[in-house]
């Protein structure tokens, strides 16, 4: 896998998150209050600094095999999520996400709020909406710029392109205020279920001790056929689904 | 107390498990009969494409067949009942 490849991956997974993360802080931020909203963003990332100061020391001194096993497992299991819920989507068994309609439901819910003030925190929902958006998406970048910079011996740059995402995707969102809903996000996540799940599949195996026929070149097999293969599912769901978005599958 | 470490152990579950623990379990085994047949020698690079291959579409028809279930459900619900003969 080069640089380019391992760059593309990273950023644009973690640019899906930080969409997420950014629709629910512009809701706390325009219904309620900026300020506690932003102390609620500082506080979730030095948590999120805490966790991957951890965790990131932990990894560089487990034994690759054991390493490549256990996060290829991980992988693979949270790619196959994506992958899951993005050709539900796509084959109209699952509603599309939208991140307009998700500001719009957190809108309301923030405005119908009472408003709380606990300490320097002016307004106390504001600030654990925004908290607990920025801490959950963000645990997701870390954890794939962490696998994905670890197990190709580049944490820095797998960092850089998580960082990188997260700030286009927040630059871009807090210049219009408003969530970036124009952004293909359903096709991004498909992607990205795509990518993590051969991912998944070549370094779970390889952690188990397999060799795959032609090394790393045999990524660029696995990418493809993963796609072609999520592609032909949905054709197939397609089929069979009687009003596509309503058919009600899953929430 | 518990609530709180209810809660907790909800949240890793959800972020790694996700909807379907039928999946993980796959994996898991998948990962297990992997290392068990490079320990024996043979090759088993093929081992998890496979279990995607079958875990995926039986994952995925799993939904389909609930919500064709439903939707005919729903149907019978609303459909007149008919008249004698």
């Amino acid at each position: 896998m080069n640089s380019g490849a391992l760059f593309t991956a990273v950023f644009l997974a973690c640019a899906v998150e930080a969409v997420e993360a950014l629709t629910i802080v512009l809701a706390a931020g325009t219904a309620r209050d900026w300020r506690s909203a932003g102390m609620g963003v500082v506080s979730a990332l030095l948590v999120l600094t805490a966790v991957v100061a951890v965790f990131g020391s932990a990894l560089s001194v487990i034994p690759l095999g054991g390493l490549r096993l256990v996060v290829g497992g991980l992988l693979l299991i949270f790619g196959l999520q994506w992958l899951r819920k993005a050709v539900l989507r796509a084959s109209g068994y699952k509603a599309l996400h939208d991140e307009d309609a998700i500001f719009r439901t957190e809108l309301a819910a923030a405005q119908a709020a009472p408003t709380r003030r606990r300490g320097a925190v002016r307004d106390w929902y504001a600030f654990t909406l925004s908290f607990k958006g920025v801490l959950l998406e963000g645990l997701e970048v870390a954890f794939i710029a962490l696998t994905f910079g670890s197990n190709q011996h580049d944490l820095p740059l797998a960092a850089i392109a998580a960082l990188s995402a997260v700030v286009v995707v927040a630059g871009a969102g807090f210049a219009v205020r408003y969530p970036l809903a124009r952004l293909p996000e359903n096709t991004m996540k498909f992607v990205v279920g795509v990518m993590l799940t051969a991912f998944g599949v070549f370094w779970g195996s390889e952690g188990a001790g397999a060799h795959w026929p032609g090394s790393d070149a045999a990524l660029l097999v696995l990418v493809p056929a993963v796609a072609l293969f999520a592609l032909a599912l949905v054709g197939l769901l397609r089929r069979g689904v009687a009003t596509p978005s309503t058919a009600g599958g899953e929430s | 107390m518990i609530t709180r470490i209810r809660a907790f152990l909800a949240f890793w579950y959800d972020f790694v498990v996700g909807d379907d623990w039928r999946v993980a379990v796959a994996v898991v085994v998948a990962l297990a009969l992997t290392f068990g047949a490079t320990r024996a020698g043979v090759p088993a690079w093929w081992i998890l494409p496979v279990a995607v291959a079958v875990m995926l579409p039986v994952s995925l028809w799993r939904v389909a067949r609930k919500s064709a279930k439903r939707a005919s459900e729903s149907v019978a619900a609303v459909e007149p009942p008919r008249e004698p003969r």
